[in-house]
C-alpha cells in the first residue's frame, strides 16, 4: 500500500507552509512561530506514513513518482526513497521542529522571513534525498543553498558574513564541478535518470574508460567531500557552524553534512566502482586524520559551539571510513552513524543556543558550575554528551561499533587508528562538560540562571528519548537499510551482478526500462565515444 | 527588381518600427508637457505592434530584397527578443526621464531607430546589410548614451563609446572589404562557397574574418576589446544600460553567429581558437574586475562582460546545441539585466545618487519587494537553480562538454565561483547591513512595477520550465544551415 504522491507531498509541504506565511501579518510574530512549527510537525507525521509503507528487505526505490518535467535534455521529476534515504529524510523532518522550536525566544528579528526560510531550507533538503534525477537533484543540493545562506547571514553571530561567504562560495565551488560531472555522465549515457544510469553501466551497455570513471569519480566526490567536510576541505565548518544561529547550527551539522555522506553512498560507490576501489585508500587515511586532527582541535577549543564544531569533522570521518572499507556491516554502521551524528549532534548544538539565550556567549569559561542553578538541563547535557560519545546503551555506539567491526574485517589497522577517535571525543566531550558543568560557580551571573524551561525541557527530552530508542532497538532501523547497503556493493561489483540480472533476477519496476525520450536522446548524443 | 509584397511582410517589423518613431518625432513637439505620457503610449504601441508583427515575417518565411535578408527561425527568434527588450526599456524609462527632466519624444524614437537596426543585424544575409543594421543601431545608441547632456560623466562616457564605436565598425567594414576581395562577394552563403571551393585568397580571407570579428567583438564587449563596457554603462542614463546590455548585445551575438556559421563554417579551425581564448580570457577579465567595484552600475557593466565570454563558450561548442544555448541564454539574460538596470534606474532616485553597493544597505529592510526582485536577477545572473540564469547557464555546460571542451567548462565553473561573491555581496549588504540612510518607501510607478513583474516572472517562469522557448532556440538554430 503506497500512497502515490507521499514522497511529492512531503517534498513541497514545507514550501508551501512558507508561501502560506507571507499571508500572515509581518508583525504577527506569535502566529507566524505557531504556524511554521505545526507545518513542520505536521510534516514529521506525514513523513511517518513512509516508514509504515516502507518494505524492509526491498533494495529498490520504493514510493517512486515519474513525470515528464523538461523535454530537452530530457530531465525528469524523479523521486523515491530507499533505505539509504528513508530515515535521512525522517531525520530531516524530525531535526525541523526541534530547530524551529530552540529559535522560539532568539529569533526576535525578522521572524517571518527566518521561519520562511527553515521551511524552504527543509524542502530543500528533503528533496536532496528524494531526487532521483541527478538534475533535479543538482537543483535541490543548490536551492537548499539560498536560505542556508540567508540564515547564517543574517541571524547569525558576529562574524556572519563572513562565515556565510565562505559556506557558499566552497559549496558552490564543488558543486558546479559536481554539474559538469553530471552533463558528462549525460552525455555518455544519454540520461539524467539516476537508475536508468546505472542499469546502463551495470549491464555494460555504457562503459567508462579508466581516466573518464577518476574524473567523473573526482568531480562528484569532490562536492560531496566539501559538504561532510572531509579533511582537509573542513576549513568553512568551524566558521558557519559557530556563526549560525542555533536552528542553522542544528539543520547544518544534522542535515547538511549527511548530503555529503549521503551522496558518496548513493552516486560515487555505485557509479564509480573502481575509482572508487582504487582511492579508497587514500580516502581512507583523510577520513582517519579528520577522526584524529577533529579530536584533537576539538579539545583544545575554548568555544562550546566550535568545540561541537570540529567533533562534527572527527565523527564524519567515521562515516567516510566506514562508507569507503566497502563492507555491508561498516556501511550500515555509517548509514547508522549518520542519524546518531544528526540527532546527537543537533542536540549539543541546541544545548550550546540555550547557554547562549541565557549568556550570550559559548566561552566554555565563562560557566563552570552549573550544575547547582540548572541541574535539570546539565542532567539532558550529560546524557547528549555520552550519546555523543558513544556510550553503550545509547545510539552512538551502535553506529561507532558497527563501523569499526566492518572495517576491522577488511582493513584492521584503519579500525585500530580510528578506534582512538572513539577515546579522544570521551576526553574532549567530558573535559567540556566538566568545565561547564561542575566545579564552583566561578562567575557571579551564572549563579541565577533560570534551569531549562518547559519548551526547553520538550526539546531535550525529545532528543533523549530518540537517542536511548537508537540505541537500544537499533536493529528496527538496520533491518530496513540493510538490503540497500547490500544494494550498493552489489552494484560494484559489476560483472557479478550483470549475471545476477541476466539470469532473471527481479529489477525495478520503474528502472528496469529505460525511459523512451532518455533513450531516444541516447542515440542521437553526438558525443558519445 | 521593385520589392514585393512578401518582402514588406518579411520586413513589417522594421517597417512599423520606422513608421512609429517617424511619428514619435513629429509628434512630439506638439504634446504640451503635461501630457508626455501620450508620446510614451505611442512608443509604447509601436514597440508592442512591432513585437506582434514578428508574427507576419514568421508565417513568410525566406529571403527578402534580392537575398540581402533572410528571414528564418533564427531571425525570428532574435526579432522577438530585441522587440520585447525595447518595450521593456521604453515602459521602463517614461518616469526616469520625467524624474531627470529629460525629453521624451527624440528618446523614444532613438530606442525604436535602434531596434530597427538590430532588427536588420538579425536577419541580414549579406554583410553590406550587415554594416547598415550595425550603423543604425550604434548611432542611436551613442545618442542614447549621451542623453544627460548636462553630466559631464555622462558625456565622457558618450564620447569614449562614439570614438571607440566608430573605430569598431570601422574594422568591421574592412574586414567586410577584405572578405569582398578574397571572395569577390559580400553575400554569405556566396563566401561560404568560395571559401569552400579553396577558390578565396587565404591571407586575405583569415585577416578579414578576423577584422569583422574585432569588429563586432567590440559591440558585444568580449575581451581585449572591453575597456569602454563600464564607463558607457556608468555614465549612460540607467534605462539605456538597461537597453544597451541587452538589445544590442543580442542582435551583435546574433549577426557574429550567422557570419561564423553561415560564411566561415570550413574556417571553424581558425576562428575556433580565437573565440576560445577571448572566451576564458573575458570571463577573467569581467568577474576579477568586478570583484572590486564600489558602484552597482559597474560591477553589473563588469559582471555583463563575464556574461559576454560564458555566450563565447557556447560558441565554441560550434554546433547547434551551442547555437540554441546562445539563444536561450540571450533572453535569460535580457530578461534579468534588463530587471536589474530597471530596477537600479528607479532606485538610483533624482540624478542617480544612489548607485554605490554601500547605499543599498538596510533596503531588505525598507522596501522589501524590491529587494527581493533585486536578489532574484543577482541569483540568476548567478546562476542558481529555479532561475532562467541556471538553465542558461546549463545549456551552456551542456554544449561544450558535448563538444569535448571540458578544460573552457572549468574555466567557466571557477569563474561561476567568483562571480558568486560579488552577486552575494550585494546580497549581502541588502539584507545583512545596518543601513545608512533612510530609503523612503516610494511607491513604484506603474510601468515599471509591469517591467519589474515580468521580467521577474520570466526569469523564474524560463527557470521553471524552458522547453517552449528552448525549442524554439533548438529549431532556430537548426535554421542557420
Amino acid at each position: 500500500m503506497q500512497s502515490a504522491n507521499l514522497l511529492t507531498a512531503i517534498t513541497f509541504l514545507p514550501l508551501a507552509g512558507s508561501a502560506a506565511l507571507l499571508i500572515l501579518r509581518r508583525d504577527d510574530h506569535a502566529w507566524i512561530r505557531l504556524f511554521a512549527l505545526l507545518t513542520a510537525c505536521a510534516e514529521f507525521v506525514l513523513s511517518l506514513l513512509l516508514l509504515r509503507g516502507f518494505q524492509a528487505g526491498n533494495a529498490l526505490y520504493q514510493f517512486e513518482e515519474l513525470h515528464a518535467w523538461i523535454s530537452s535534455p530530457p530531465i525528469h521529476y524523479h523521486v523515491g526513497v530507499d533505505g539509504i534515504s528513508v530515515f535521512l529524510v525522517l531525520l530531516t523532518t524530525f531535526l525541523t521542529p526541534l530547530a524551529m522550536l530552540a529559535s522560539w525566544p532568539s529569533i526576535t528579528t525578522r521572524v517571518r522571513e527566518f521561519f520562511l526560510m527553515m521551511l524552504v531550507l527543509e524542502t530543500g533538503m528533503i528533496g536532496v534525498f528524494v531526487a532521483l534525477d541527478l538534475f533535479l537533484f543538482f537543483v535541490f543540493w543548490e536551492v537548499m543553498l539560498m536560505p542556508m545562506y540567508f540564515l547564517i547571514g543574517i541571524w547569525g553571530h558576529e562574524r556572519r558574513i563572513y562565515a556565510t561567504l565562505k559556506f557558499v562560495l566552497y559549496t558552490m565551488f564543488g558543486s558546479i564541478l559536481m554539474l559538469i560531472g553530471i552533463l558528462w555522465l549525460y552525455n555518455l549515457t544519454g540520461t539524467f535518470d539516476l537508475p536508468v544510469i546505472q542499469l546502463l553501466l551495470q549491464t555494460g551497455q555504457t562503459t567508462l574508460t579508466r581516466r573518464a570513471e577518476l574524473m567523473l569519480f573526482g568531480a562528484f566526490f569532490l562536492a560531496f567531500a566539501i559538504k561532510v567536510p572531509l579533511f582537509p576541505l573542513h576549513t568553512w565548518l568551524p566558521d558557519a557552524h559557530t556563526e549560525a544561529p542555533t536552528a542553522g547550527s542544528v539543520l547544518l551539522a544534522g542535515v547538511l553534512l549527511k548530503m555529503g555522506t549521503y551522496g558518496m553512498l548513493r552516486f560515487c560507490l555505485p557509479l564509480f566502482p573502481d575509482a572508487s576501489r582504487r582511492l579508497a585508500p587514500y580516502i581512507a587515511v583523510l577520513a582517519i586524520i579528520g577522526i584524529l586532527y577533529g579530536a584533537l582541535v576539538a579539545m583544545v577549543q575554548p568555544d562550546l559551539k566550535r568545540l561541537v564544531a570540529y567533533s562534527s569533522v572527527s565523527h564524519l570521518g567515521f562515516v567516510v571510513l566506514g562508507i569507503f572499507a566497502f563492507n555491508n556491516i561498516s556501511i550500515q554502521g555509517a548509514l547508522y552513524q549518520m542519524l546518531n551524528h544528526g540527532v546527537s549532534t543537533g542536540a549539543l548544538f541546541l544545548v550550546a543556543g540555550m547557554l547562549y539565550d541565557r549568556r550570550h556567549t559559548h566561552l566554555i569559561a565563562e560557566y563552570g558550575g552549573l550544575a547547582t542553578p540548572m541541574p535539570v538541563f546539565s542532567a539532558l547535557f550529560l546524557f547528549v554528551c555520552l550519546s555523543s560519545l558513544g556510550l553503550p546503551m545509547l545510539n552512538g555506539f551502535v553506529g561507532e561499533f558497527l563501523i569499526l567491526l566492518g572495517t576491522f574485517e577488511r582493513h584492521a589497522g584503519w579500525a585500530a587508528f580510528a578506534a582512538t577517535g572513539v577515546i579522544l571525543s570521551a576526553v574532549y566531550l567530558l573535559w567540556a562538560y566538566q568545565r561547564v558543568v561542575f566545579g564552583d560557580v566561578t562567575v557571579e551571573k551564572n549563579r541565577s540562571l533560570p534551569d531549562a524551561t518547559r519548551r526547553e525541557r520538550v526539546i531535550l527530552f525529545t532528543a533523549a528519548v530518540v537517542i536511548l530508542f537508537m540505541g537500544i532497538s537499533s536493529p528496527l532501523f538496520t533491518r530496513r537499510m540493510e538490503a540497500s547497503s547490500q544494494n550498493v556493493l552489489n552494484q560494484m561489483a559489476r560483472p557479478q551482478s550483470y549475471l545476477a540480472r541476466s539470469a532473471g533476477a527481479p529489477t525495478g519496476t520503474l528502472a528496469a526500462k529505460p525511459s523512451p525520450p532518455a533513450a531516444q536522446d541516447a542515440q542521437q548524443g553526438p558525443g558519445r565515444p | 527588381m521593385f520589392p514585393s509584397l512578401e518582402d514588406a511582410y518579411r520586413l513589417a517589423p522594421e517597417l512599423l518600427l520606422c513608421a512609429f518613431g517617424m511619428l514619435v518625432m513629429l509628434i512630439d513637439p506638439f504634446v504640451p508637457r503635461a501630457r508626455k505620457s501620450a508620446v510614451t503610449g505611442l512608443g509604447v504601441l509601436g514597440a508592442a505592434l512591432a513585437l506582434g508583427a514578428t508574427a507576419l515575417p514568421a508565417i513568410h518565411l525566406g529571403t527578402a530584397f534580392s537575398g540581402l535578408l533572410r528571414i528564418d527561425g533564427f531571425s525570428v527568434f532574435v526579432h522577438v527578443v530585441v522587440g520585447a527588450v525595447a518595450l521593456l526599456v521604453i515602459l521602463g524609462s517614461e518616469d526616469y526621464l520625467a524624474r531627470e527632466q529629460l525629453p521624451q519624444g527624440e528618446y523614444y524614437a532613438l530606442v525604436l531607430f535602434a531596434t530597427v537596426g538590430m532588427g536588420v543585424m538579425a536577419s541580414a544575409q549579406e554583410l553590406v546589410t550587415a554594416f547598415l543594421g550595425l550603423e543604425v543601431s550604434s548611432i542611436s545608441s551613442y545618442i542614447l548614451a549621451s542623453y544627460r547632456r548636462n553630466v559631464p560623466k555622462s558625456n565622457e562616457s558618450a564620447l569614449k563609446y562614439f570614438l571607440l564605436g566608430s573605430f569598431a565598425t570601422a574594422f568591421f567594414l574592412y574586414g567586410v572589404a577584405m572578405v569582398y576581395g578574397a571572395t569577390g562577394t559580400t553575400r554569405l552563403e556566396d563566401v561560404q562557397a568560395a571559401v569552400t571551393d579553396g577558390k578565396a585568397i587565404g591571407l586575405l580571407l583569415t585577416l578579414g574574418l578576423g577584422m569583422i570579428f574585432v569588429g563586432l567583438a567590440f559591440k558585444v564587449a568580449t575581451a581585449p576589446f572591453q575597456i569602454w563596457t563600464p564607463d558607457v554603462y556608468e555614465g549612460a542614463p540607467t534605462p539605456v544600460t538597461a537597453l544597451l546590455s541587452s538589445g544590442p548585445k543580442a542582435a551583435a551575438f546574433a549577426l557574429l553567429l550567422r557570419i561564423l556559421f553561415v560564411a566561415f563554417p570550413a574556417a571553424g579551425d581558425t576562428w575556433f581558437l580565437v573565440v576560445w581564448v577571448s572566451a576564458a580570457l573575458t570571463m577573467f577579465v569581467g568577474n576579477l574586475a568586478a570583484l572590486v567595484q564600489t558602484n552597482l552600475k559597474r560591477m553589473l557593466a563588469y559582471s555583463s562582460i563575464a556574461h559576454a565570454g560564458y555566450v563565447l563558450v557556447a560558441f565554441s561548442a560550434r554546433n547547434e546545441i551551442g547555437i540554441a544555448a546562445v539563444l536561450f541564454y540571450l533572453v535569460a539574460y535580457a530578461l534579468m539585466k534588463l530587471g536589474a538596470f530597471i530596477l537600479v534606474a528607479q532606485l538610483g532616485g533624482a540624478g542617480e545618487q544612489r548607485l554605490e553597493i554601500n547605499d543599498y544597505a538596510g533596503l531588505g529592510e525598507q522596501q522589501p519587494v524590491a529587494a527581493a526582485c533585486l536578489t532574484l536577477y543577482l541569483f540568476s545572473l548567478l546562476g542558481l537553480p529555479v532561475t532562467a540564469g541556471f538553465l542558461g547557464k546549463f545549456y551552456i555546460f551542456k554544449a561544450a562538454v558535448n563538444s569535448g571542451l571540458l578544460w573552457l567548462v572549468t574555466l567557466m565553473a571557477i569563474n561561476s565561483v567568483i562571480g558568486a561573491y560579488y552577486y552575494l555581496r550585494v546580497i549581502v549588504v541588502m539584507y545583512m547591513r545596518e543601513p545608512q540612510q533612510k530609503w523612503t518607501p516610494a511607491p513604484f510607478p506603474p510601468a515599471v512595477a509591469l517591467v519589474l513583474l515580468l521580467t521577474a516572472a520570466g526569469t523564474i517562469y524560463l527557470g521553471l520550465f524552458p522547453s517552449a522557448v528552448m525549442s524554439f532556440a533548438t529549431q532556430s538554430a537548426l535554421s542557420l544551415r
